[in-house]
Order: C-alpha cells, then structure tokens, then sequence
C-alpha cells in the first residue's frame, strides 16, 4: 500500500514538475492575431521556422471575416492583451495609430536597418503609414492584397461559344479590358446552359454587413471616375464623390448586379464567391487575389480551366483596383513588444518573404515580386503585380467605421433593394460623410 | 442529536465572534443574505442603465478612448428623433411585431383550441409543434437561410411545385418585397408553439361545470366559444402578446441571421441600427441614447398594455 502512495505522489510530481517546466518555455510564447483564411495556414506553416530560429512558440488567434473587425477592433480598444502581433485591416492604420493601439515602429525599423524603400510603395502607403504620405509607420507590409478578377478559360475557348459571340458582339471572346466588355461577356453567359447546367454571368460583391458592397463597387467606380475628395482641398467631397462619372460607375455596377448574377446574391462577399466558382455556377468572379491560390488549386475550375484578369478600364481609359490586404503591427498593450519585435524583423527577412509566396502568401518586398522569375512563378502572378500597381484604397480615417457603414448603406439600398437612383445614394453619402467629418472637427 | 452538535458548535465559536452574531438583527440578517444578489444585480443592471442614461448626453466612442468625452446635451437625442432612417427602422419594427404576433396569436389559439379537443394522440402532437420553439435561434436562422436559397433550398421548390414559379425566382431573402415576410415566417414558426402553450394553460383552466351549465342552456358551439372559452381564455392571450411583443421589438438574431437587415434595409429592425451604430460604428454616445428610447418605449408601451390586462382580469 506504501508502495502504491508512494509511487501515486511520485507520478503527481513528475505531472506537476513537467507542467510547471512547459508553462516556463512557453512563457514566451507570442499570440498573432488575424482572419480565418487560407494566407494565415500559409503563415502558420511559415512561423514554424520562427520559432526553430528563435525558440520562441507562435500561438494564433484567427477570426472569420465576418466577425474580425469586431472582434479584434473590441480587442484593441478594452486594451486587452490577447494579441502580441496583429494582422490588421489597412483602413485600421488612422484609428489603431491616434489611438495608441499599435507601436511606432520608426526607430525599431531604423535600428534594425529594414527600410520601407524594399517594399512595394502602394502597400506601405496603404498598410503601414500614418498619416498618409508620411513617413510615419505603424506596420511592416505584410500580406499584398487587390481585387480582382477569375474567369473560366476552358469555357471562353470553346469554339462554339467564341464563335456565338463573335457573331453577336463583334470582337473575340477573352477576358475582358474594359468594364463594357466585362458586362457583355457576363450577358452571354448569364443563364446559359453548359454541360447541361445553368451558369451565370459573374459574381460580384453585395454584402451588407460587413464591408462587401463597398469593397465591390468601389472597384469599379474608382475606374469610372469616382475620387474620395478634391485633391487639392482635402474633404471637400461635393462634385466628387457624387460626381457625374461616379454616378455612371454605381449604375454600372446596379445593371451588372441586376442583369448578371447568379440568383440569391443579395448579400455574397469572399466566401460566397468562391462557392459561386467552385461550384461552377459563373463566368466570372470577381474577389481579393488571395482567394486565387486556392482557386488554382482547385481540382474542378483550377488547372488549366481557370484564367486571372486585372480590373478592367473604365469608359475614359482610367483603370484601377480596390486595395486588400494588411501590415502586421505590435500592439501596444502587449507585455511581450521585444519577442513580436523580434517576429517583425524576423519576417522582413527576403528569404523568409521569398517562402512566404511560395506557401500561399502574399509578399510585398520587392525583391520577391521584381524578381525576374516572379512573372511565371504562378499562372496569377502576373494579374497581381499589374493589379497591385493600379491601386486605391478606401478611407483610412480613425472614423473609417462610420465611413465604411454610411456607404455599405448607401450602395446596398440602390444596388440590391433598388431604392432611389444612383446620384440619391453619392448625394446622401456625402451628407453622411460630411457629418462623420464634422463630428471629428475636419470640416 | 442536533441539538448536542449545535451546542458543540455554539461553545467552539469565539466569544468576541459569537457575539456579533447574536448581535444581528432578523432585518439584519435578511440583508445579509441578499445583498450579494442585490450587489450583482446593481452591478451588472442598475449601474449599465446609468452608465448608459450619462453617456447618451455625451459625444463619448468606445474606439476613442483618448478623446476628451464632451457633453452634449440632448443634442443626440434631437438627432436621433429627427433621423429619417431611425423612422424607417421604428416603422419596419412595427410591421415586423405586428404581422408576427397576429399570425402567433391566431395560429397559436387555434391549436391549443385543437390540442384541447384532446383527440386520440394529442399528446404526440403537442411535442411535435413544440419542436421548434426549443431550437436555437442561430440554428433556425442558418436552416431557414438554406430552405430560402434559392437553387438548392426546399422551400423555393415547394413553392414552385404549387404556383410553377421556377424556384431561382424565387428570392425570399434578395427580394425587397418577400424579405420581411420570410423573417415573419421564420419567426412564427418558431413562435407559435409558445402562444399555444400559453393560450393551453388558459383553455385548461376554465372549469369543466361552466361548459355542462351552457349545454344545459342549450347554448351552441359558438355561443360557447364566444361567451366562455374566449372571454377566459383572453387573460392569457394578452400575456402571450405581451410576451411576444416585447420579444419581437428587440428582435435582433433572427433578422441577422436571415438578412442582416437586408436587401438594402429592408429588414433593418431598431435593434439592427441600434447594433451597427454602438458596434460598427462606435457612435457609443448616441447609440446609448437610442437605446434609452427604445427601452422607454418598451417600458411604457409594456406598461399600459398591462394595466389593460389587468382590467380584462377584473371583469
């Protein structure tokens, strides 16, 4: 019986002693924190190498789209510690920045030698400055991201199909340069019969909730003409943002939503997109090019089926694109700002972002993308350089939430519910907008 | 037995410790005993409800923690009463609470009339229309939201198969004009069970003899339902409406769920606006004050319709 006890308190302390010594090791231990998608497998694959380097454990806490602002915007603002780094959205940079949420990374990037010159000028403007256009940084480029376009290549070649629509649109079907010959291609398609299933024209973005209709429209508009401001007077929003090219370019995206999608797509963002592809449900699809990796992975519409094209030109010849993707920042509340300091100069590394868009992600040091070998590297490679090289991005205000609510209102009362006209709704998100910059004291 | 434990007890306490208890009064001691519920519920009731009445006069945003918080006034008030979209949203709550409860209230009395004829497995029936009612609303909402797809979902097929409507036309959820009334279904479906049971309890209560003195009247069917089973039934179709009606006002999981106030806002209940402008939006400020008036409106409507109930208890 002796025996017995004593052997019980033996294995207790051994339990005990082995839990105490591995709460020790992974004293260190450093929470990244980002969305639920596919990039952040990639970089969990990636931080192994980290943390073989340093001996320092990487944990994640990943949040699904839908709920990612909410949840990690809440996180930032109760100043809670759960996130040592955080992956975040670039219109957070202004809110994160005024707001003490992230720390200045100046004289970490200076000490450290990593110059923001390596790196790809769009996304240090979009991801990691604050104010815009100065040399203030808040973040390290992390995870390059565009809207853009898929198409199904296997569909387009086909002879019979070329042959019809040559025939009835006068040039050779391909993917399209210009949002008109965008919609006519979704118009061709648009519930036609393809190996004996029904097909739709393209899938765009209606989603309500969150930031979807924007992020879609705002695409397209950008091309037709639309500017968030007057260049030389900051704020000053009348005439253009409710400007008679950005009218044109919300009616665009109105006809293409109500002539070419597949039904029930009043509310479809990322994920529902890729659904609409996968499945083989549409033409084209339009979605951030991180969804592309798994696209061409994809055993149905990858392969040789599946095409990449950059947002088309607008009526007058301008030709932008939505900017995604986000820069990776400490956060300031954290108790453990050397060890992410650390993962920050880790991950600037070329070799480390050369692995980086081999698993998946999406590099934005020019060493990887100016590569020579980069073009070929993968069959979109070339669709996300020219995009990235085209793009704009939405309000990065600390009152971006306002901004952001006040036109997800604004474009999904016309372009899905089909209230009032397209210069009511740029009429009234100008009031709305003034409104938000007057209650920040800017106007 | 007790009594040895309790005086073994009694002579282990300290004296000092002993007599501070004996120096408790019975109030005191009742206190004593609730004031850890009293403390929780001031804590995580009172205290938010004053928190909130100070900052709605306030220009205060949670994602402004820097800021300097200014006083406003009734400034936020004035804004919200003048706000176009506050109307739209307070006139598609009412739609909303008015078609779910008259549907509930109908649909649910006349099965708890039915289930009362206590026919041959009644019993069976009962559980069955209870079903719903005890699923989660984030799973009734994610299944409906597949009935209502159009290219897979069942319902647009079962509607097709009765009107010959192809079901991709079938839009509940993207159509302005079908989209309320796919969240009232929704909603009465799983509702109605809890009308009934209500509207049950009340149908089992009135007395046996009451029907047996009309029969011998020669009252018919419908003397008797009128003048009987619906006067003392009533009491407790007013409670279900009650029930229900404060339920439906802050409806907020299903309409999300569903549409997320969509398409447009077509949908967009009170407490939708309420949510996207304290937690979207981070207008703290103004997001509290629109809620003090929807809780005072709940409140005061709550209000009359129980003194109303209480005069239908009287008669």
């Amino acid at each position: 019986m002796k025996s017995t006890l004593k052997l019980a308190l033996g294995l207790a302390s051994a339990i005990f002693a082995s839990t105490a010594v591995s709460n020790v090791a992974h004293a260190e231990d450093l929470t990244l924190c980002w969305a639920a998608w596919d990039p952040a497998n990639a970089l969990v694959e990636l931080s192994k190498d980290f943390t073989k380097e340093t001996g320092i454990g990487m944990k994640f806490e990943f949040v699904p789209w839908t709920n990612y602002a909410d949840r990690f915007l809440n996180e930032l603002n109760s100043h809670g510690k759960l996130c040592d780094l955080i992956i975040g959205d670039s219109q957070w940079i202004g809110g994160a920045a005024e707001n003490g949420h992230y720390v200045k990374l100046n004289d970490f990037f200076d000490k450290e030698k990593i110059s923001m010159d390596d790196f790809v000028p769009a996304t240090v403007v979009g991801y990691s400055e604050w104010p815009k256009n100065t040399p203030n940084y808040w973040a390290l480029p992390a995870m390059g991201d565009v809207v853009g376009w898929t198409y199904r290549k296997d569909w387009f070649s086909r002879p019979e199909l070329q042959k019809e629509f040559k025939e009835k649109y006068g040039w050779d079907l391909a993917a399209p340069t210009t949002f008109d010959q965008l919609k006519q291609i979704a118009e061709f398609f648009q519930k036609r019969q393809i190996d004996g299933k029904t097909v739709y024209g393209a899938s765009i973005y209606t989603e309500r909730g969150s930031e979807g209709i924007t992020m879609g429209a705002m695409d397209v508009l950008y091309s037709f003409g639309f500017q968030y401001e007057n260049p030389k007077k900051p704020y000053e929003m009348e005439g253009f943002v409710n400007s008679e090219k950005s009218v044109k370019g919300l009616e665009f995206y109105k006809a293409l939503y109500d002539c070419c999608t597949p039904p029930g797509s009043s509310n479809a963002y990322m994920g529902e997109g890729v659904d609409a592809f996968k499945s083989g449900q549409v033409a084209m699809h339009m979605n951030f090019a991180f969804t592309w990796p798994g696209l061409q992975k994809d055993e149905n519409v990858g392969g040789d089926k599946i095409g990449y094209f950059v947002n088309p030109k607008g009526p007058d010849g301008d030709q932008f694109a939505q900017l995604g993707g986000q820069g990776i920042s400490v956060v300031s509340y954290s108790d453990k700002q050397e060890s992410a300091l650390k993962y920050i100069k880790w991950f600037a590394n070329k070799d480390v972002q050369a692995k980086w868009w081999s698993l998946g992600g999406y590099s934005c040091l020019n060493s990887v993308v100016k590569d020579p070998k980069f073009p070929s590297s993968q069959p979109y490679a070339q669709a996300f350089l020219d995009s990235m090289a085209i793009v704009k991005d939405f309000w990065a205000e600390p009152s971006y939430a306002p901004l952001l609510q006040a036109s997800q209102k604004r474009f999904h009362d016309y372009v899905v519910a089909g209230q009032g006209s397209a210069k009511d709704a740029l009429d009234g998100l100008v009031k709305d907008w003034t409104q938000v910059f007057q209650d920040d004291g800017k106007m | 037995m007790l009594n040895r434990t309790a005086d073994n007890v009694a002579r282990a306490t300290p004296e000092p410790l002993a007599k501070k208890i004996r120096g408790i009064s019975d109030k005191g001691l009742a206190w004593l005993f609730i004031s850890p519920t009293i403390l929780l519920l001031l804590a995580i009731n009172i205290f938010p409800l004053f928190w909130a009445i100070y900052l709605s006069f306030t220009n205060y945003r949670a994602n402004r923690p820097n800021e300097v918080v200014k006083n406003l006034g009734l400034a936020n008030y004035q804004r919200i009463l003048g706000d176009h979209d506050v109307w739209i949203a307070m006139q598609t709550t009412a739609h909303f609470v008015f078609w779910t409860i008259l549907l509930q209230t109908v649909i649910g009395f006349t099965l708890a009339w039915l289930i009362d004829r206590k026919f041959r497995g009644h019993a069976f029936w009962t559980t069955i229309i209870l079903v719903p009612m005890m699923l989660s609303p984030a799973v009734v909402g994610n299944f409906w939201r597949f009935l209502y797809e159009p290219q897979i979902g069942l319902f647009s097929y079962v509607i097709s198969f009765v009107t010959g409507i192809p079901p991709t036309n079938v839009q509940m959820l993207s159509n302005v004009e079908l989209a309320p009334w796919a969240i009232i279904i929704v909603d009465t479906w799983m509702w109605t069970p809890y009308v009934m049971l209500i509207c049950l309890a009340g149908l089992r209560s009135i007395p046996e003899y009451i029907y047996e003195a009309a029969e011998v009247d020669r009252a018919s069917n419908w003397r008797q339902f009128w003048s009987i089973t619906l006067p003392m039934a009533l009491p407790f179709i007013m409670l279900a409406v009650l029930f229900r009606g404060i339920e439906n006002f802050k409806m907020f999981d299903m309409v999300n769920l569903l549409t997320g106030g969509g398409p447009g806002s077509t949908t967009e209940v009170a407490s939708i606006t309420l949510k996207r402008q304290a937690f979207e939006s981070w207008r703290t400020g103004y997001s509290s004050a629109f809620a003090i008036i929807l809780f005072v409106a709940v409140f005061g409507l709550a209000n009359i319709y129980v003194k109303a109930l209480n005069k239908v208890k009287q008669r």
